[in-house]
């Protein structure tokens, strides 16, 4: 597979890959029987994103996108992290090959449902 | 390490040799009579003869293509055009190359019927099923050799012999045995069979087809009448030659070969199965290449394995569908009933007579490390947080 020396640093040294077990939300997102599986942990404070992780059953493109959008979640209030897009994802990992395009919304997917959980469990 | 082999194989130093003159100075066309044409004709006759000794053929019996899938082809639908009339009927296993199951598409695309025989656990056909599956329409049974992904070897020598009591003709694709565990077409009752140059360590874009005598069969290539009017087009002379060194080197150490290669292979198998936990064999334990291993592993994708094993320096396939160019998991993993998921998790090694070079421990440890590696990414592998629990909780 042809993926960028970004995609391959992230496969390698996945960043946040671990699984949280006071987390706040947690979205799962794929299935198995297609080859991947993705769970996203928030951790969530004052309408922001204090702490984020993942665990990812998958190929090297699904792990990579799974690392990749903790970094850019992480910080960002939860209305701007519900912007990102699959696209936002796969060009701050310089690309991806375009069959492993359904990766990257894979990963925006994930944590849209943990946001989403998140203001399920949380709404009094 | 490249262990890759049954994906392609490295050119041999004596095979590229022998090659080299029919690349540079000896050009000539096999089919002219003048003299540097002559020389072309006697080496492709001597290639001929090569690839005949290795399966027990006779020389007018084997045709130059340019490969397996030629070779495939060509078999397949040369029988099925030429026998239609008498029967629209071919019996081949879930199993097949690509080259045999879209060329079987194909002719059920003009009303030909298709019986594949399932091939179970173990990743071999039934005789009964095959018994089962004759007809009187029944014109071709193409069942191959050794399976390319999991290494099984089917019971030819039967196949071929119910096929003859039935008045059926046999094809079998023996691109993966040739070379590697015994092929003979007079034993093992084959009237039609595929062979391949660049998984013997020869050149790529190369191969032939065995038609014993008295096979006919609809050419694919129509034009100046090369290969007996069978194969037309100018012969690949440096490739036959090429083919037919491979060819005659693969088979001479035959014997050899097999015996180093099955003592890795069983050293690998025994030491991945004992050190690695929920690691499985797929297919036959017994009946296989000696070359060929297929394992799978609970919980991890196979194309991210594939990746950790070259950053340490090992090269290796899967059959997962993430690593596919059509995202489709391996048909063959899939014929032997195994869940969807687990199919993900598979690793094929295929050995060659140089990989005896490689510390098996070495290797088995870094397959252990990659695999525990992704596991522990995994939601999938032993997660001690309940999703479900922490999924709705206030």
């Amino acid at each position: 597979m042809d993926y960028s020396d970004k995609v391959m640093d992230h496969f390698a040294n996945p960043r946040n890959c671990r699984p949280m077990e006071d987390a706040d939300g947690v979205g799962q997102v794929g299935n198995p029987t297609c080859g991947d599986l993705m769970t996203i942990y928030i951790k969530v404070e004052d309408d922001k994103i204090a702490d984020i992780s993942f665990q990812t059953f998958g190929c090297g493109a699904a792990i990579a996108t799974s690392s990749m959008i903790t970094e850019i979640a992480v910080g960002k209030t939860l209305d701007e992290a519900l912007q990102i897009s699959r696209n936002d994802v796969a060009e701050e990992l310089d690309g991806l090959p375009p069959v492993k395009m359904h990766c990257s919304n894979l990963a925006a997917d994930g944590l849209q449902a943990a946001i989403e959980n998140y203001y399920e469990t949380h709404q009094s | 390490m490249y262990l890759d082999n049954s994906a392609t194989t490295k050119i041999s130093s004596e095979v590229l040799e022998e090659m080299l003159p029919y690349l540079k100075d000896e050009f000539g066309n096999p089919s002219t009579l003048y003299s540097v044409g002559r020389e072309s004709k006697k080496a492709l006759e001597q290639a001929r003869q090569r690839i005949a000794d290795s399966i027990n053929a006779k020389k007018d019996e084997i045709i130059f293509t340019s490969g397996g899938s030629e070779s495939d082809n060509l078999a397949i639908k040369g029988v099925a055009f030429k026998l239609q009339k008498k029967g629209k009927h071919i019996i081949s296993s879930e199993i097949e190359h690509p080259a045999v199951k879209e060329t079987l598409h194909f002719l059920e695309s003009l009303d030909f019927k298709v019986t594949y025989l399932p091939v179970y656990d173990n990743g071999i056909i039934k005789i009964e099923d095959l018994k089962e599956a004759i007809t009187p329409e029944t014109i071709l049974i193409t069942i191959m050799h050794g399976n390319n992904e999991i290494g099984t070897l089917q019971p030819i020598e039967e196949i071929g012999k119910i096929a003859h009591e039935n008045n059926i003709l046999f094809h079998t694709d023996a691109v993966q045995t040739f070379g590697k565990v015994e092929v003979d077409v007079e034993k093992q009752n084959i009237d039609l069979l595929s062979v391949s140059s660049h998984k013997i360590n020869g050149p790529k874009g190369v191969g032939a087809i065995y038609i014993k005598k008295g096979v006919r069969l609809v050419p694919l290539i129509h034009g100046g009448g090369q290969e007996r009017g069978i194969r037309s087009g100018t012969e690949n002379v440096a490739g036959i030659v090429g083919f037919g060194k491979a060819a005659e080197l693969a088979c001479s150490q035959l014997d050899e070969h097999a015996e180093k290669l099955s003592k890795i292979r069983d050293e690998i198998i025994e030491k991945v199965l004992d050190t690695i936990p929920e690691s499985y064999l797929n297919g036959d334990r017994d009946q296989r290449l000696p070359n060929v291993i297929n394992f799978r592993f609970k919980a991890i994708e196979g194309e991210s394995l594939i990746l950790l094993l070259d950053s340490k320096g090992y090269q290796t396939s899967t059959g997962s569908a993430c690593s596919s160019k059509t995202l489709e998991a391996s048909p063959v993993l899939t014929a032997l009933g195994l869940d969807p998921v687990d199919v993900h998790g598979s690793l094929r090694i295929s050995l060659a007579p140089e990989s005896d070079v490689f510390d098996v421990d070495e290797f088995v440890e870094a397959i252990a490390q990659s695999v525990e590696r992704l596991r522990k990414m995994s939601p999938l592998w032993n997660n001690e947080l309940d999703y479900n629990a922490i999924v709705g909780r206030k």
